[in-house]
């Protein structure tokens, strides 16, 4: 077991409990999003692990710090104090619902193959420079489209977001 | 265990613990410096002498202040939530500690020939250190939002919700003169950066960055440096504490070594912002008659002046509205940072060719 | 290295808990970060396989990154969307409960 296999099941663990944490809990909705700033950075240590590193810094840096704030600040706005609601409906529910994920784990799981060992990787794998260049000339089309999407995106919560103006 | 043994006595590892255990030590007490040279500097401008009572000129001041913060009452509101309450400030103190990791401080050394190879003065050499130290001030946003909202008070609420829009915002501020430089220094290790600036030119100018491309090197300085100061909840921008004045503000309910905490990690981060800035914008460790090793007495020399600029800057400005704060980002300094990014792309272009 | 299967695997037991946590909770923040969870298993499958062909030393096959970095702004957009409906929603109705909400339903 070395280091770095040691270091991808802790963040894996981490990861996972942290999930569950997120979707089982009734505590407190800031709680819930906390939960998944932890998920999110056990992913990008997970990534590191993987060789990518610029995903990784981009991962804590967008999701980590810029959408789960966003999460953070409507609950902050909303004054959403309490997450309970009313129980007894509910149970039937919550019980579809993890048979339902217990399923798709198990036909994933059923469906998997072993993979082959992860080849030597070339030098400058994942780091900014290749994935620069790759973004500016096989995919500038990718880029620009998300562009148009977050103009849109910024324009649509605008709208939704704002008071009627009579 | 024998290559576990080794390995730990390596000079190498011993080094790096030797630095990391010193920049920790040393970011404590340059906030404990910070503390005494805001109050003394302060009472200069204002005409009048500072603390002066204990030790000479003041200078135990801080550990008076230390010792009174530690014996005073811990206050917890009933209704607060414990365990974000305690998390929130320990969570800033940790990320503003944190932000420092990837700065150099000084040039490779071998120190003294006991090391085999020379090794750069940092704590991690990273090599998308600016991205790094980028997403590590983001995550200090969290304890800000944590403090507003685990003080169960509609003022902190508010007060938390500002500062925190506020830090979001001039990170795009931010990020976007840390693109201009990148483009000139190509590579997004400080290390690297700060190695490009070496040399002068026309024998007397030096190759910092702030004179590369002049005078977008100036711009994306003062832009990057008012983004700094705005991130850290400082000088004309710094509405939260303002707002204990007025009505309350994100840590009106911490008291005693809770607000210590979070105000250990306010004048961290400024030395942070402080520590990047010299080494993005000041050429980092490089300066004339001292030989190389000895940079880091130069990176002091230089982030002590910007450190004691950030606090003249505090005591002359008079406070910003929050609607001026954010007019200030979205309107002037984003559309300012976007066309600094055009021009030097474009003198870049022109002056180095179409290969990098 | 690391197992690949592994990782694949964990990208599966993630998105699976997101699937729980979008089909059981009634409250409509938990539901758009069930499905931040999602995308994010998606993300760390296609690291993941990314890892698995690198491309040649010449030419680094970096697809599966690039996809990564679209899957991330997809998700700002839509988050910063969804909240908008969450708090027209709670403008109306004074509350996050998805049941609140369901005057279509048969």
């Amino acid at each position: 077991m070395t280091a770095q296999q040691v270091l991808f099941y802790l963040f894996g663990a981490f990861a996972i409990v942290s999930a569950l944490g997120m979707v089982l809990n009734v505590r407190n909705t800031v709680a819930a999003a906390l939960s998944l700033v932890v998920t999110m950075i056990a992913l990008a240590g997970i990534y590191v692990l993987l060789e990518a590193h610029l995903v990784a810094a981009i991962q804590v840096m967008v999701y980590g710090g810029a959408i789960v704030v966003l999460f953070l600040f409507v609950v902050m706005l909303l004054n959403l104090r309490s997450d309970a609601f009313a129980p007894g409906r509910g149970r039937l529910q919550k019980l579809a619902g993890a048979l339902l994920g217990i399923a798709l784990l198990a036909q994933i799981v059923r469906s998997s193959v072993a993979l082959p060992e992860a080849p030597p990787v070339p030098p400058g794998f994942g780091g900014y420079r290749q994935l620069g260049i790759a973004l500016y000339t096989d995919y500038v089309l990718l880029v620009e489209i998300a562009s148009l999407l977050l103009t849109a995106a910024i324009v649509g919560a605008l709208i939704l977001a704002k008071r009627k103006i009579d | 265990m024998a290559g576990v043994l080794d390995w730990l006595t390596a000079p190498q590892t011993l080094f790096f613990l030797g630095v990391t255990f010193t920049v920790f030590l040393a970011l404590q007490i340059s906030a404990a410096v910070m503390v005494y040279a805001e109050r003394k500097v302060s009472a200069f401008m204002q005409q009048r002498y500072g603390p002066y009572l204990v030790g000479p000129k003041g200078v135990l001041q801080p550990i008076a202040d230390i010792v009174k913060l530690v014996f005073k009452e811990d206050l917890k509101p009933k209704a607060a939530d414990t365990l974000l309450f305690a998390a929130a400030p320990v969570i800033s103190a940790m990320a503003a500690i944190a932000a420092f990791a990837p700065v150099p401080f000084g040039a490779a050394t071998t120190f003294f020939g006991l090391l085999p190879e020379p090794m750069p003065l940092m704590v991690a050499d990273i090599n998308v250190a600016v991205l790094v130290i980028f997403a590590i001030t983001s995550m200090g946003v969290y304890g800000i939002v944590l403090a507003g909202w685990s003080s169960n008070s509609k003022y902190a609420l508010l007060g938390g919700l500002r500062s925190s829009a506020q830090m979001i915002s001039y990170e795009l501020a931010y990020g976007m003169a840390l693109a201009t430089i990148v483009m000139i220094a190509g590579s997004l290790s400080l290390r690297e950066i700060v190695d490009a600036q070496t040399g002068y030119y026309f024998g007397v100018i030096p190759r910092w960055n702030i004179f590369v491309v002049f005078p977008t090197g100036l711009i994306a300085f003062l832009i990057f440096s008012t983004a700094g100061i705005a991130e850290t909840n400082r000088a004309p921008f710094d509405f939260p504490e303002a707002e204990q004045e007025l009505v309350a503000g994100y840590h009106t309910e911490y008291s005693s070594m809770r607000f210590a905490l979070f105000f250990l990690a306010e004048y961290i981060n400024m030395v942070t912002v402080a520590a990047v800035v010299t080494n993005l914008f000041l050429g980092g460790w490089h300066g004339p008659l001292l030989p190389e090793a000895y940079g880091w007495i130069w990176f002091l020399i230089k982030l002590s002046t910007l450190c004691f600029g950030y606090l003249w800057l505090r005591w002359t400005l008079p406070r910003f509205r929050y609607d001026q704060v954010m007019d200030l980002c979205w309107k002037i300094l984003l559309p300012l940072s976007i066309a600094n990014i055009l021009v030097t792309g474009f003198v870049l272009l022109l002056v180095r060719g179409a290969t990098q | 290295m690391i197992p690949l299967d592994h990782v694949i695997l964990l990208s599966a037991i993630l998105f699976g808990i997101g699937v729980v946590g979008v089909v059981t909770r009634r409250n409509l923040i938990v539901v758009l970060m069930s499905i931040e969870l999602m995308l994010n298993a998606v993300n760390l499958a296609f690291v993941g396989f990314n890892r698995l062909w690198p491309g040649q030393p010449g030419q680094n096959a970096l697809d599966g990154q690039v996809f990564v970095l679209m899957v991330i702004t997809v998700a700002a957009a839509e988050v910063a969307v969804g909240l908008g409906i969450v708090i027209s929603m709670f403008r109306n109705r004074d509350s996050v409960d998805i049941e609140e909400v369901s005057l279509l339903k048969w």
